[in-house]
C-alpha cells in the first residue's frame, strides 16, 4: 500500500478497559477528501486524538509521508509542523486576538520562539492573509476581535487557519454543526475547495452534508471500521442501519 | 529618518507616555533629593522610592509571566531574592576585605593573602560559627563575575526548573503550587546555617559601596534611584517590545488555549520556558537593585508569601497590561509602607480604636479579594483606552 | 597472677563491710566484728576528726568524710550517717562533742554517746546545737546509706535505695546487693536487684569467669544500662614505643594519619610530650616570635613591607633561628621522620582478654537488635509524621482534589480550628472534656467559616481556578491578620489530658508519645469516614455527580449550590479537626496554617486529585521519605524538608497525575 499518505495500522488504545479504538487500519492518500461517520462513541475524536498526538494508543502504528515517520512518539507541535492540521469540534480560535493576528499566527513561518521575536510584518505575509480572509469571507472583518465573530465565522476563522498552516492533511471535527443552511453550503464549498490541494478529512454527523461533499465515507463502530465506501453504499448496508437504528 | 524604535514609540503611545512619566519622576526626585537638590524628599524616602522602582520592575516581569503567558508564578520573588544574593556576597566581601586590609595596617606585620582571606572568612562567618569561605564564594571577590551571576545564577534555575515542570505539562494551579514549593524549598535550604550564605542572619551592610566610604549615603542612594529607574525604563521597554511582537501574541494565545497553539505546530513549552527564564532574570535584576538599597537582605525575604504579594500586586494593577503591574506595584508597596510605618491615623470606634499597623494585612487581604470578585482588571483597566495603538 | 591477690584482699574487705551493715540491722553483735573494730580508733575519735566539715556541710567537702566514717567500720557508722541525713545529730557547744539528744518536758535535752548509746549528760537548748545538711548533702549521705537500705524490712525503702544504685552503681554495691538479693522476697524486685547484680558483676565480678558469664547473660539486651556499662569495658588508651612493643592487652596498633582517633597532629604532639621530639610551632607561635624580633622595621634584615607572604615569613623564621633568636621547627620531612620511628598503640584498660572478647561480642548483638529497633522507631515516626500529613490534607483532597476549588486559606482554616479548641480550653477547665468540647466546637466554626467562603467568593469564581487561588490567599492574609489582632503574635497553649501525656514506650530504643498514637488513629478515623461519605452516601454520590458535570446534575434534581456548599463546608470542618489535633503537639500560632499549606497541597498532588486514597499514598510517602532524609542527616530537617520538596518536584515528572491517578477522559485537562 505505498503511496499513502497517512497509514494507520492496527491501532487500539482503551481508556480504564473500555476500548475506544480497536484496531484500527485505514490509509488515507495524497488529495483524497473522505468522510468520517459513526454513533456517539464511535472513536471519531479519539482517532484524531491519536492521529494529532494528544493521544498515544496501546497498540498499532501511525505512519506519514513518503519518508514514512512514525507519529507515535511526536509532540503535538512536531506533527503540526509535518503538515497535519486539525479543526476542534468546539470553534477555538483566539477570542481575544483580531482575526488578522489569528490567520498571522498559523501562517506557515518559522515557529521557533527567535523567529516569532524578530518576526517581521512583511507584504507578502500580509498578501496570503488577504487572500485566505478571502476565501473565508472574513475580508471585512479582519481588524474585529475574533471573539466578536458569530459562531458561523468563527468556524470559517478557524479553517482559515488550517488553510493558512498549509497543511497535507486537514482533520476537520464537525465542521457544520450549530450553523445555518446557507453557511453549510459556503462550509461545503471551502471544504471541496481545499481538498482540490490537499487530503481532507471530515468528521461529521450530518447526512446532508456529507451527501453534498460527495466523497468516499468511512462507518465507524467500536472502534474500528464498519463499512467504507460511497454514501449511498454504506447506507444501504444492513450492519450500519443496525447500528444506526440501535440494533 | 526615524528609527525603528521612535517609529515603534509612535505606534505605541502608552510605551511613550510610561517613559515620559518616569523620566519626569526621575527628573524631579533628583531635584527635591538632599544630594543634588533643595532637599524636601528625605534620603530614607529616596531609597524607598528607589525600592518601589525595582518591585516595579519586578512586577512587569510577573506580569508577562502571568497577564500574558497564563503561568501564575509563585516563585519569581525566589529568583528577586537570589539576584539580591549575588550582588550582597561582592558588596558584603569587598567591604569586609576593606575594612581588614584597613585594620591590618596597624598590625606589627603585614598580612599575607592568606590571612587577609583568613580575616574576612572569620568576619562574615563567625556569625554562623564558621570561618572557611564555601565553594559557592568562590567568586565572590570579582564584581565582574558576580554581576554576571545575578543572570546566570536566577537564570539557571528557572531554566532548569521550567524545564521540568513544562516538559511533564503541569499548569494552571499545579505548576502555582509547584513553583510556590520550589520557593519555600530555595528559603529553607538559605535558612540553614550551613547553606554557606549565612543560614537566617542573611547578607547585611549592602548599603555601603565599597571604594566609596567618604561619598554620603544621600548621593548613593540617589544613583541606586537612578539604577533603578534606568532599568525599569529599559525593562519597560522590552517587555512592551515582546508583548507587541508576533511573540507576544503566541504567548496570549498560549495562555487563552495553550493546546489549539500546539495544534498550530508551535513547541508551547520552548515559549514558556523562554518567558519563565527571561522574566527570573528580569526579577533577579530587580533583586540585585533593590537589596543594595534596602541593607539586608535574608531567607524570610524570599518565604512564598512574598512570591504571592508579587500576584497581588500585579492583580491589583490589572493583568496583561505592563503599566497595570507598575501602577499595582507601586500603589500597593507605598501604601503599604504608609501604613505599616505607622503614618496612618488611626480610627476611634468607641472603645476600640483601629490602628493600621494591626489592620492594614486585613485591608489588603479583603480589598483583594474584591478586586478579584469585581475588578479582575484591576486599576489597570481605567487606563485601558490609553493603549489603543496596540491594537493596530 | 599478682593482680588477683589484691582483688581477693578487696573482696574480703568488702564483704566485712556488708557483714557489718547487716549485723548492724539485726542489732546483734559478732565476735569477729568486733574484734575487727577494736583495732580501729574509736568512732566518736572518727567523726570527731571531721567535726568541722560536718558541721559547716558542704556537699564539695562531704564526700571524704562519709567514706571515711563508713571506712571506720564501726557497726554505728550507718546509723550515725543516717541521723546525720535526719537532721537528728547535735554537738556541744562547750567541747564541740557530736551527740544525739532527747528532750523531755521540762524542756532538758539528754545527750547520748553516738557509739554506745548511754547518756552522756544533759544541757540547755542554747547549750547545744543542731546540724541541719542542706538537700544536696542529704541525697549525697542518701546515696551512701542505699546499699544498707536494701536489706531493709520495708519495700519501700529497698525500692528507694534500688533506684539510688541503679543511677550510680558502684564496686561497693556488689556485695551488700548480692546479701540482699538472697533474702528478697517480692519478685520485682528481685528481678531489678539481679539485673543490677549482673550489671556490677560484669565490671567488678571476682573473677573473669563470673565477668564473662554476666556480659555474656546481656547479650542482646537493649536497656541504655547494658550499654552504658558495656562501653567502659573497651575503652583504649593510646600509647606510643620507640622500640619494643610494651605489654597489654591490646586493640590494635595504629598508623598515624590513617585512622580518625590518631591523626598525625596528635601523634606528634605525643612524641613531644615524650620528649623525643621538638614542638612542632603553629603559624601564630612563630609570628608571634618575628613580631618581637622587629628592630627597625626590619626583622633578620628583611624590610617588614616584603614580608606579606608566608615562604618569606619562613625565611625570615630561618634567619632568626640561625642568629639563636628563635626555637627550630621541625619541618614536615623532621615530623614524618619522627613519626616514622615510633609506633603506637590503642590498649584496652581492660586487662582481661576473654572479658573484652566478651564484651564485643554482646555489644555488637546487642548492635544488631538496636539497629532493627531503630528502623521499627523511624517507621513509627514516619508513620506518624504521615498521619500529621495526612490529618493536615485530608480536608484539601475534598475541596481541591473532589472539587477542584483551590483553597489558599485551607491553613487557615486549620489554624481556626486550633485557636477554636484555645478559646474551648479557657472557658472549660477539664482538659478532657475540653478537648471533647473543642473537636466538635472546631468543626462547627471553620464549617460555618468554609460555607461563607464557599457562597460569598468562590461560588463566584467556579472554573477559574487561578482566580480562586488568588481570592482565598486573600482571604488567607486577612484571616491570619485578624487571629494576630486578636490572639497576638505570641504562641498560645493547647494541652493535651493528662492520659495523652508521656509515650508509649516499648523498649529503651521504640516509643512514641500517645499523642502520636492519638493522631495516627484520627486519620485513620478520618479516612474511613471520608471514604464512606464519599463512595456510601448520597452526600457523596451528589457530590461526585457535581465535579463531573453540574449541569447534568441539576438536570437530574440535584441542586448543585448546596451540594458545593456542603462539600466545601465539610472539607474545611475536617481542617478545623486537623487544627486541634495539631494544635495539641504544635503552638498555636497565627501562622500555624501557612507552616502546613504547602504540604498539604503537595501530599494531594502526589497523591493523585480526586480520591482519598491517592491523599493517604501521598501523606505516607511524603511523611517516611522525609524521615528517612532526616535519618541520614539528623541535625538538619530544614534540609531534608528541601530535599523533600526537590523530590517532589522530580516526582511530578514522572508522575504528573500523581501516585494514584485517573486515567481516560475522566482526568481532563
Amino acid at each position: 500500500m505505498s503511496g499513502a499518505l497517512l497509514e494507520v495500522d492496527g491501532v487500539s488504545v482503551s481508556f480504564d478497559g473500555f476500548k475506544a479504538i480497536n484496531a484500527l487500519s485505514f490509509n488515507i492518500y495524497k488529495g483524497e477528501l473522505r468522510a468520517i461517520i459513526g454513533p456517539n462513541g464511535a472513536g471519531k475524536t479519539t482517532f484524531m486524538d491519536i492521529i494529532t498526538g494528544k493521544t498515544r494508543p496501546d497498540e498499532g502504528d501511525v505512519r506519514w509521508g513518503e519518508d514514512n515517520i512514525s507519529l507515535l512518539n511526536k509532540s503535538e507541535s512536531d506533527i503540526a509542523c509535518l503538515g497535519i492540521g486539525r479543526k476542534f469540534q468546539k470553534p477555538t480560535v483566539f477570542e481575544d486576538q483580531s482575526v488578522k493576528d489569528n490567520l498571522t499566527m498559523a501562517l506557515k513561518n518559522k515557529r521557533s520562539p527567535l523567529a516569532v521575536l524578530f518576526y517581521q510584518r512583511n507584504d507578502e505575509d500580509q498578501q496570503k492573509v488577504a487572500e485566505l480572509a478571502a476565501d473565508i469571507g472574513l475580508l471585512e472583518q479582519l481588524a474585529r476581535r475574533a471573539g466578536d465573530l458569530s459562531h458561523g465565522q468563527k468556524q470559517w476563522l478557524e479553517i482559515g487557519m488550517l488553510l493558512a498552516q498549509d497543511p497535507q492533511l486537514l482533520l476537520v471535527d464537525e465542521p457544520a454543526a450549530g450553523m445555518t443552511v446557507d453557511e453549510r453550503n459556503h462550509t461545503v464549498a471551502l471544504l471541496k475547495k481545499a481538498a482540490k490541494s490537499r487530503a481532507v478529512v471530515v468528521v461529521e454527523h450530518d447526512m446532508d452534508f456529507i451527501r453534498n461533499l460527495e466523497c468516499k465515507v468511512i462507518v465507524l463502530h467500536e472502534g474500528s471500521v464498519l463499512a467504507e465506501g460511497s454514501l449511498d453504499h454504506v447506507t444501504k448496508d444492513q450492519t450500519v442501519v443496525d447500528v444506526y437504528l440501535g440494533r | 529618518m526615524k528609527g525603528p524604535l521612535t517609529l515603534f514609540l509612535l505606534k505605541h503611545p502608552s510605551a511613550l507616555i510610561f517613559l515620559s512619566i518616569l523620566a519626569l519622576f526621575t527628573l524631579l526626585v533628583s531635584l527635591g533629593s538632599e544630594a543634588l537638590g533643595s532637599g524636601f524628599i528625605s534620603t530614607s524616602f529616596i531609597k524607598t522610592l528607589g525600592k518601589t522602582l525595582c518591585f516595579c520592575l519586578i512586577a512587569i516581569a510577573m506580569d508577562l509571566v502571568w497577564g500574558y503567558c497564563g503561568i501564575l508564578s509563585l516563585g519569581h520573588f525566589a529568583f528577586f531574592g537570589l539576584g539580591g544574593y549575588m550582588i550582597g556576597m561582592w558588596l558584603m566581601y569587598e567591604r569586609t576585605r576593606l575594612i581588614v586590609v584597613e585594620a591590618a595596617q596597624q598590625a606589627p606585620l603585614p598580612l599575607s593573602a592568606q590571612e587577609i582571606q583568613d580575616a574576612i572568612g572569620t568576619q562574615i562567618f563567625g556569625v554562623v560559627g564558621g570561618a572557611d569561605f564555601p565553594l559557592i564564594w568562590g567568586f565572590s571577590h570579582l564584581l565582574s563575575v558576580q554581576l554576571l551571576l545575578i543572570l546566570l545564577v536566577p537564570g539557571l534555575l528557572a531554566l532548569i526548573f521550567g524545564w521540568l515542570a513544562f516538559r511533564s505539562r503541569v499548569t494552571g494551579v499545579y505548576l502555582s503550587i509547584l513553583t510556590q514549593a520550589m520557593t519555600l524549598a530555595l528559603s529553607l535550604y538559605l535558612f540553614q546555617n550551613d547553606s554557606g550564605l549565612r543560614g537566617n542572619n542573611g547578607l547585611s551592610g549592602l548599603q555601603n559601596l565599597p571604594g566609596h566610604e567618604q561619598t554620603p549615603q544621600a548621593l548613593i542612594s540617589l544613583w541606586f534611584f537612578w539604577a533603578s529607574a534606568f532599568a525599569l525604563g529599559l525593562g519597560y521597554l522590552l517587555l512592551k517590545l515582546i508583548v507587541e511582537s508576533k511573540m507576544g501574541n503566541v504567548i496570549r494565545a498560549i495562555r487563552d488555549d495553550e493546546a489549539r497553539v500546539r495544534f498550530l505546530g508551535y513547541h508551547v513549552e520552548t515559549y514558556k520556558l523562554f518567558i519563565f527564564t527571561l522574566t527570573a532574570i528580569l526579577a533577579a535584576i530587580a533583586g540585585a537593585l533593590y537589596y543594595p538599597q534596602a541593607g539586608i537582605i535574608n531567607p524570610a525575604e524570599m518565604a512564598p508569601i512574598a512570591s504571592i504579594y508579587l500576584a497581588v500586586w500585579v492583580a491589583i494593577g490589572g493583568r496583561g497590561r505592563l503599566y497595570g503591574a507598575v501602577i499595582g506595584a507601586a500603589f500597593v508597596s507605598l501604601l503599604s509602607s504608609w501604613f505599616t510605618g505607622g503614618q496612618a491615623p488611626d480610627i476611634a470606634l468607641g472603645s476600640y480604636s483601629i490602628k493600621w499597623v494591626d489592620w492594614w494585612q486585613v485591608l489588603l487581604g479583603v480589598s483583594f479579594v474584591a478586586v478579584t470578585l469585581y475588578a479582575p482588571k484591576g486599576i489597570g483597566g481605567l487606563f485601558d483606552h490609553f493603549d489603543k495603538g496596540a491594537e493596530k | 597472677m599478682p593482680r588477683i591477690v589484691p582483688a581477693f584482699f578487696m573482696c574480703f574487705l568488702l564483704a566485712l563491710i556488708g557483714v557489718q551493715a547487716v549485723a548492724h540491722a539485726q542489732s546483734s553483735s559478732q565476735p569477729s566484728s568486733q574484734s575487727s573494730s577494736s583495732l580501729l580508733p574509736s568512732f566518736q575519735a572518727v567523726v570527731q576528726e571531721h567535726f568541722a566539715q560536718i558541721k559547716r556541710g558542704s556537699v564539695k567537702t562531704a564526700q571524704p568524710v562519709i567514706e571515711a566514717i563508713q571506712a571506720s567500720q564501726s557497726p554505728v557508722a550507718n546509723d550515725f550517717l543516717q541521723k546525720w541525713q535526719a537532721k537528728a545529730l547535735w554537738y556541744r557547744k562547750a567541747d564541740n562533742r557530736l551527740v544525739s539528744v532527747k528532750s523531755d518536758d521540762k524542756k532538758r535535752y539528754h545527750l547520748f554517746d553516738l557509739e554506745t548509746g548511754q547518756k552522756i549528760g544533759e544541757a540547755d537548748k542554747k547549750e547545744i546545737k543542731q546540724i541541719k545538711p542542706n538537700s544536696g548533702l542529704r541525697a549525697l549521705l542518701g546515696a551512701a546509706l542505699a546499699p544498707s537500705h536494701l536489706a531493709s524490712d520495708r519495700r519501700s525503702v529497698r525500692r528507694a535505695s534500688l533506684d539510688v544504685l541503679a543511677r550510680d552503681p558502684k564496686a561497693a554495691h556488689l556485695q551488700p546487693l548480692r546479701l540482699a538479693l538472697g533474702k528478697e522476697s517480692d519478685a520485682a524486685l528481685k528481678a531489678r536487684m539481679m539485673r543490677l547484680e549482673r550489671l556490677l558483676t560484669m565490671q567488678y565480678g571476682a573473677d573473669d569467669g563470673q565477668r564473662v558469664a554476666a556480659i555474656k547473660s546481656f547479650s542482646g539486651d537493649l536497656g541504655l544500662d547494658v550499654r552504658a556499662r558495656l562501653n567502659p569495658i573497651l575503652t583504649t588508651r593510646l600509647i606510643v614505643s620507640q622500640g619494643d612493643v610494651p605489654s597489654g592487652n591490646f586493640a590494635q596498633e595504629l598508623k598515624p594519619g590513617e585512622s580518625e582517633r590518631l591523626p598525625k597532629e596528635k601523634a606528634y604532639a605525643m612524641l613531644v610530650a615524650k620528649g623525643w621530639a621538638l614542638a612542632d610551632l603553629s603559624e601564630r607561635e612563630k609570628k608571634q616570635v618575628l613580631e618581637a624580633n622587629i628592630i627597625d622595621g626590619r626583622i633578620a634584615d628583611i624590610a617588614l613591607k616584603d614580608l606579606a607572604s608566608q615562604e618569606a615569613r619562613e625565611r625570615a623564621y630561618l634567619a632568626l633561628v640561625k642568629a639563636g633568636k628563635a626555637l627550630p621547627d621541625p619541618s614536615e620531612a623532621d615530623i614524618a621522620a619522627a613519626l616514622q620511628k615510633a609506633r603506637f598503640y590503642a590498649l584496652y584498660e581492660e586487662s582481661s582478654t576473654e572479658v573484652v572478647k566478651a564484651a564485643r561480642e554482646t555489644l555488637s548483638s546487642i548492635d544488631l537488635r538496636v539497629k532493627i529497633s531503630q528502623a521499627i522507631d523511624l517507621f513509627l515516626d514516619g508513620l506518624s509524621l504521615a498521619s500529621i500529613f495526612f490529618l493536615a490534607a485530608i480536608g484539601l483532597a475534598i475541596t481541591f482534589g473532589v472539587m477542584g476549588v483551590i483553597n489558599m486559606a485551607h491553613g487557615e482554616f486549620i489554624m481556626l480550628g486550633a485557636y477554636t479548641g484555645y478559646v474551648v480550653q479557657q472557658i472549660i477547665t477539664n482538659y478532657t472534656l475540653s478537648i471533647l468540647v473543642a473537636i466538635p466546637a472546631a468543626f462547627l466554626v471553620t464549617f460555618i467559616a468554609g460555607i461563607a467562603m464557599e457562597r460569598l467568593i468562590i461560588r463566584h469564581l467556579y472554573h477559574r481556578p487561578l482566580e480562586t487561588l488568588l481570592a482565598t490567599f486573600g482571604v488567607s492574609i486577612a484571616l491570619q491578620q485578624v487571629a494576630k489582632n486578636s490572639f497576638g503574635t505570641q504562641a498560645r497553649p493547647l494541652t493535651a489530658p493528662d492520659w495523652l501525656d508521656g509515650a508509649l514506650v516499648i523498649n529503651d530504643v521504640i516509643s512514641i508519645s500517645w499523642i502520636r498514637v492519638a493522631i495516627f488513629a484520627l486519620s485513620l478515623l478520618f479516612f474511613a469516614m471520608l471514604w464512606f461519605t464519599l463512595n456510601k452516601t448520597r452526600l457523596g454520590l451528589e457530590t461526585r455527580a457535581v465535579t463531573q458535570n453540574p449541569r447534568m446534575a441539576a438536570s437530574m434534581g440535584i441542586n448543585p449550590d448546596r451540594i458545593n456548599m456542603l462539600t466545601f463546608g465539610l472539607g474545611s470542618g475536617i481542617a478545623g479537626i486537623a487544627g486541634v489535633a495539631i494544635g495539641l503537639f504544635a503552638k498555636v500560632t497565627s501562622e500555624l496554617g501557612s507552616d502546613y499549606i504547602v504540604q498539604s497541597f503537595m501530599t494531594v498532588v502526589v497523591g493523585g486529585v480526586g480520591n482519598i486514597w491517592g491523599t493517604l499514598a501521598g501523606a505516607t510517602m511524603i511523611g517516611f521519605l522525609q524521615k528517612s532524609i532526616e535519618w541520614f542527616n539528623p541535625s538538619n530537617t530544614l534540609a531534608a524538608q528541601t530535599f523533600m520538596i526537590i523530590f517532589i518536584i522530580i516526582f511530578i515528572q514522572f508522575r504528573p497525575r500523581g501516585i494514584i491517578a485517573l486515567k481516560g477522559r475522566a482526568a481532563g485537562d
